[in-house]
């Protein structure tokens, strides 16, 4: 187990904006969050992070500081750093010397296929080359937690599926537990192991679909019928646990 | 039309030549009293705002203040620096004057750039286990540069204005800047070389928002890298 929360729940204001919410995360799987805006898949990853408490419930991590990684929405660079700033930054502020952790951020930068682009800043990239390079940053302190709260979102399908790859190659390499947040069905059945349906607001889990085949994907596998039965179940399982509240 | 009312161009232009070294050294005195104001509201205005920035205790105290100086106008303020600098140093009240004038727009711009920091990248400084210096240091103060440098820019014009008002208020020549020669003239109604004295201070005020406007431009680009 490498984190796990246990009847969680999240108040904001008056009412209860999350939960109770149970989930457990084995070491070196993936799993993915999917649920309508608002239902708390981000402040789910938060709890799982530790940078936010329940009001009620359990959350149990069995990995220290430093071992977890965040990859948001939008890439979040330092807009006024290189790359190469960017992705040294987990290190150096876990006070690893410069130099090293130059060294170890080029290598990281290598690895999501981005070499040569450590010196330039965040507005010289590309949507999806950013992109990268937050990933880069995350996989820099070699996590053994990697929260990946809707990465995708604001990219076009094709590096969206290049990313996708990517991320399965990346986590082959040295096995991190994911969390994938994202409201795309497709991506989700696409990238876990196991995909979480919530519920609207409060996030409750609504269902849950195992997703059998291999990780990295194989080519053909989002026309497979293995793959489209499972997106149709788990959209039904989305739009019942919708009506559920509606 | 009389002369003293409104001169013709040409007597004007005659009046700036002739005046011509009196007035660039005119434009020094005041131009080099806004810089030092600018400089000492520098220094101050980023370094309280440093501070307050990571103290909120303290940013409630001292806010009120700084709201409350910004507020009075510097003419009413003005006599008293006059006197506490003493008359034989009316220089030093005129850049204490002009710093309170500009003071606020560096001071607010900092502290509003310290805040403005990407809430996102606030989480990642938190689970990264930032201390307190990093944070300031590595995220809040770089991110905050942009604010800082508009401010500086509000600032200079602002230093400006306030020297000139303040060597009106402080009415003795021993400063020696451009507002002393628009008295001067205008005193003995020698109109063609108080519009001099005019054109020069708006001349100067438009080079020094220029060179201001480079500066930030030279500074954002490298900031940003575009």
């Amino acid at each position: 187990m490498i984190a796990a929360l246990e009847n969680v729940t999240i108040a904001y204001g008056q009412g209860v904006a999350l939960g109770p919410l149970s989930l457990t995360l084995k070491a070196g799987e993936i799993i993915a969050l999917v649920g309508p805006s608002g239902c708390g898949k981000s402040t789910a990853m938060r709890l799982l992070a530790g940078l936010e408490m329940p009001a009620s419930g359990l959350v149990t991590r069995s990995i220290g500081q430093g071992e977890t990684a965040l990859v948001f929405q939008a890439p979040t660079l330092m807009p006024w750093a290189s790359s190469r700033s960017n992705v040294a930054l987990p290190l150096e502020l876990a006070g690893t010397a410069k130099l090293a952790a130059r060294k170890r951020a080029d290598a990281a930068l290598s690895r999501v296929k981005l070499p040569g682009v450590a010196d330039l800043k965040p507005a010289q990239l590309s949507g999806g080359m950013a992109m990268r390079v937050a990933l880069a940053r995350a996989l820099v302190a070699d996590p053994k937690l990697l929260l990946l709260d809707e990465p995708f979102a604001a990219l076009d399908e094709i590096t969206r599926r290049a990313l996708a790859d990517d991320v399965h190659t990346l986590w082959a390499a040295s096995r991190p537990a994911i969390v994938f947040v994202t409201h795309n069905v497709e991506e989700a059945v696409y990238m876990a192991h196991r995909v979480l349906v919530l519920t609207p607001s409060p996030g409750r889990i609504g269902g849950e679909i195992e997703i059998a085949g291999d990780l990295p994907r194989p080519n053909g596998f989002r026309t497979s019928p293995r793959f489209r039965a499972a997106v149709e179940s788990v959209s039904s399982l989305l739009s019942a646990s919708m009506g559920l509240a509606a | 039309m009389p002369t003293y009312f409104l001169p013709a161009p040409s007597q004007i232009a005659i009046a700036t030549v002739t005046d011509a070294p009196l007035l660039m050294s005119s434009a020094w005195n005041t131009l080099s009293m806004a810089l030092t104001a600018l400089v000492v509201v520098s220094v101050l205005g980023t370094g309280l705002a440093l501070g307050l920035a990571a103290s909120p205790v303290l940013e409630r105290a001292i806010k009120p203040l700084a709201v409350g100086l910004q507020v009075t106008p510097i003419i009413a303020i003005a006599p008293l620096a006059v006197i506490w600098a003493g008359l034989d140093h009316s220089g030093r009240a005129i850049v204490a004057l002009a710093s309170i004038v500009a003071f606020f727009p560096v001071f607010s711009g900092a502290l509003t750039g310290l805040k403005s920091a990407d809430p996102d990248l606030e989480r990642l400084f938190d689970l990264y286990g930032a201390n307190r210096w990093q944070r300031l240091f590595r995220l809040r103060l770089p991110a905050a540069a942009p604010f800082i440098l508009e401010g500086h820019k509000v600032a200079a014009g602002q230093a400006l204005i306030g020297a000139v008002v303040a060597e009106f208020v402080a009415r003795t020549g021993s400063s020696q800047g451009l507002a002393w020669r628009i008295l001067e003239a205008g005193n003995k109604l020698q109109t063609p070389r108080l519009f001099a004295a005019l054109f020069t201070l708006a001349i100067m005020g438009g080079l020094l928002y220029a060179a201001l406007q480079s500066l930030e431009q030279w500074v954002l680009q490298r900031w940003r890298g575009r």
